[in-house]
């Protein structure tokens, strides 16, 4: 396979948000990359910083409210301190954003088409016709049918899955390199959620794009992505191409996550689903030294924890946080 | 043993319109179910979005009005009671509870917690204070949560543990059925987890039916003894979870298998083929599986403990399914 080529780089990103004038670190100390045409997982528990993650990379961050440290590099150039002008020509021309409620996402008082045209006046100069000609294309090419009827209706008359596939479309329209896709498929049916995956899987191969989907959903991940990073708390723990998490996670938060997943019971199987003990910290009470997820496994000896857990990779392309792992086991089992 | 069966449940709403806002046309949300419901067992209800199955749950409990078709409560027709003050449907709204989807707005915001989970109790036994007391914090402890969680209000407590403060609310008249619509697909996977260990460890201790209601196959799966397929207001096919996994009839019950995402990133293509296989067949042939209204046909048995609804005058989609078992399916 030829190399492929690194679209997005992120650095030591750090996302703080102000409460009483002191900052917490909501996505601490993450770096990843983004390479062309693949599906890159984000996956995590509700905080645990992957929305703010997206959010920061496409700079929807209320800046009097944020801090924002380390860098975010796009064809050399740092997004972390881009200006508006110049921030708004990169977002929807060269990063594209699927968002988690289709109906929240459009414009309920504007037709179909004249939203999905909007991103190309600001960023083409196509004229009106090819515009429309563009508009067409794109429908049909996520997939739906009577295009020409569908630019002149508003979005409360289509169904959920059709809104979404609008969403997908105006995200598409200029071809962007980058598409991020915030738990694109959560709020649909799964008939729905499966043809929107195979539609994004489809455009991702033909565009070579890269996506980020970010998502809680470890059946949808096992599905699509290339490569996952699962995060907890903020900071990445595991990183693996998608096989390899799934069939051999290291670490004792990727393993909790997997086996708290309902099954079918084998036969005389203990029907008891795994449970994490404890609770996700709140940002201002996240202990910011050590293992942050130390205090769920309690019956793990101190001695296995690093003071200061770094992503390291522990096999070609599999990143692990921490030395926690080589000492895990489930609680009631042997070491 | 059975005690409760919905025989022919109809529940219609009217849309309403014109001049004089009279009744136009009907949304047949639920058009004709029948189900039985046996002690200690889970029931299953799965359908899409708009399938009717939070209206089903809903009507038994008596928040939807019933357009036709009845409820029988032991053997009592209570249907359109289950609101009544009268004494003789007492042991009716005693028995048959409910945990809604979105705990934060289930529980009053205004109360503590020991008040939302005493008032079931205050309705239908006489404890005294003492008892009452110690009755909640029997029931906060069967959820895993802390004694002092008595004096605190709902905001104070996460997602998953207000979930638990409502099964421990539903569990606190002693009912016989829970109906649980949707109650953990506000939750992370890990919460979720525990939510429904406590389902089953209370239903283990108690003897209790839940009829649980979910889109996410899955975790009915993992929780239901029998499953139905609801999809246009009625059942296309019931039967026990072994049939409905491994031995799906109904092209509808077979594309919504096909759909579901699967843990095995080593085999994905050829989910994707064949979930894709499943999806054409479904657009060739959905018409053999409906009537021309686009109505689902009658239940009929087709194995033990299982039904399906097939066109009782056309062979071809039987036949259908029996070609494609000889070929491997």
């Amino acid at each position: 396979m030829a190399t492929k080529e690194t679209l997005l780089e992120i650095n030591n990103l750090e996302v703080g948000f102000r409460f009483s004038d002191a900052y917490h670190n909501a996505v601490d100390d993450v770096s990843i990359t983004l390479k062309e045409n693949e599906i890159l997982a984000i996956v995590g528990e509700s905080g645990s910083g992957k929305s703010t993650l997206a959010t920061a990379i496409i700079g929807l961050h209320d800046p009097n409210n944020t801090q924002i440290k380390g860098e975010i590099l796009y064809k050399g150039l740092d997004l972390t301190n881009l200006n508006t002008k110049l921030y708004n020509r990169i977002r929807g021309n060269d990063i594209g954003m699927i968002f988690q409620d289709p109906l929240g996402s459009l414009n309920p008082v504007m037709p179909i088409g004249k939203q999905i045209e909007e991103s190309l006046i600001y960023h083409t100069d196509l004229n009106e016709k090819q515009r429309r000609q563009r508009v067409l294309e794109l429908l049909n090419q996520v997939g739906i049918p009577n295009p020409e009827r569908i630019i002149k209706q508003y979005p409360h008359e289509l169904s959920g899955g059709m809104r979404q596939r609008i969403v997908i479309a105006i995200a598409l329209a200029n071809k962007p390199p980058i598409i991020i896709a915030d738990e694109p498929t959560t709020a649909l049916d799964v008939t729905i959620q499966a043809q929107i995956l195979d539609l994004m899987k489809d455009i991702q191969e033909e565009t070579n794009s890269g996506i980020i989907l970010i998502t809680h959903d470890l059946g949808v991940v096992a599905e699509t992505a290339d490569r996952v990073a699962v995060m907890y708390a903020g900071q990445i723990v595991e990183e693996a191409p998608v096989d390899v998490l799934f069939t051999d996670p290291k670490h004792p938060y990727t393993r909790s996550l997997l086996n708290s997943i309902p099954h079918e019971l084998e036969e005389g199987e203990d029907d008891e689903l795994h449970v994490i003990q404890g609770t996700v910290p709140s940002l201002q009470n996240l202990p910011r030294t050590g293992d942050r997820f130390k205090d769920r496994i309690p019956w793990i000896p101190d001695e296995a924890f690093d003071e200061n857990p770094q992503l390291e990779e522990i096999a070609p392309n599999h990143k692990v946080r921490g030395n926690s792992w080589k000492h895990f086991y489930f609680e009631g089992e042997e070491d | 043993m059975s005690f409760l069966e919905l025989k022919d449940l109809k529940v219609h709403f009217p849309i309403r319109g014109g001049i004089f806002n009279t009744i136009q046309d009907w949304v047949y949300a639920v058009d004709g179910v029948d189900m039985v419901i046996e002690e200690g067992k889970t029931y299953g209800l799965v359908g899409e979005s708009g399938s009717g199955k939070t209206t089903i749950g809903k009507a038994i409990i008596g928040l939807e009005e019933v357009t036709g078709g009845d409820v029988e409560y032991e053997g009592v027709q209570v249907t359109n009671k289950a609101r009544s003050r009268n004494e003789q449907y007492r042991n009716y709204n005693k028995d048959i509870q409910m945990i809604f989807q979105d705990s934060t707005s289930s529980l009053n915001p205004k109360k503590r917690i020991r008040d939302i989970i005493a008032e079931p109790m205050r309705n239908y036994f006489d404890y005294t204070d003492k008892e009452e007391k110690d009755e909640v914090i029997r029931l906060l402890e069967i959820v895993g949560l802390n004694e002092d969680a008595i004096y605190r209000y709902p905001h104070e407590f996460s997602g998953g543990q207000r979930q638990r403060l409502g099964v421990a609310r539903a569990v606190a008249s002693n009912p016989k059925l829970i109906i649980a619509d949707e109650p953990t697909s506000a939750l992370d996977l890990s919460v979720q987890a525990q939510v429904l260990n406590f389902m089953k460890q209370i239903q283990k201790e108690y003897g209790l039916s839940y009829l649980f209601i979910s889109h996410d196959l899955s975790v009915v799966k993992h929780m239901a003894d029998d499953i139905a397929i609801m999809h246009r207001g009625r059942f296309v096919e019931r039967g026990s979870k072994d049939k409905i996994f491994n031995n799906p009839q109904h092209i509808y019950t077979r594309r919504l298998l096909s759909a579901i995402p699967q843990i095995d990133p080593l085999n994905r293509e050829e989910h994707k083929i064949e979930r894709q296989k499943v999806e054409q067949e479904y657009q060739e042939q959905e018409i053999h599986y409906y009537d021309e209204n686009g109505r689902v046909y009658d239940l009929e048995s087709f194995d033990e403990n299982h039904w399906v609804a097939l066109n009782p005058n056309d062979s071809s989609s039987k036949t259908l399914v029996a070609d494609q078992e000889k070929g491997g399916n």
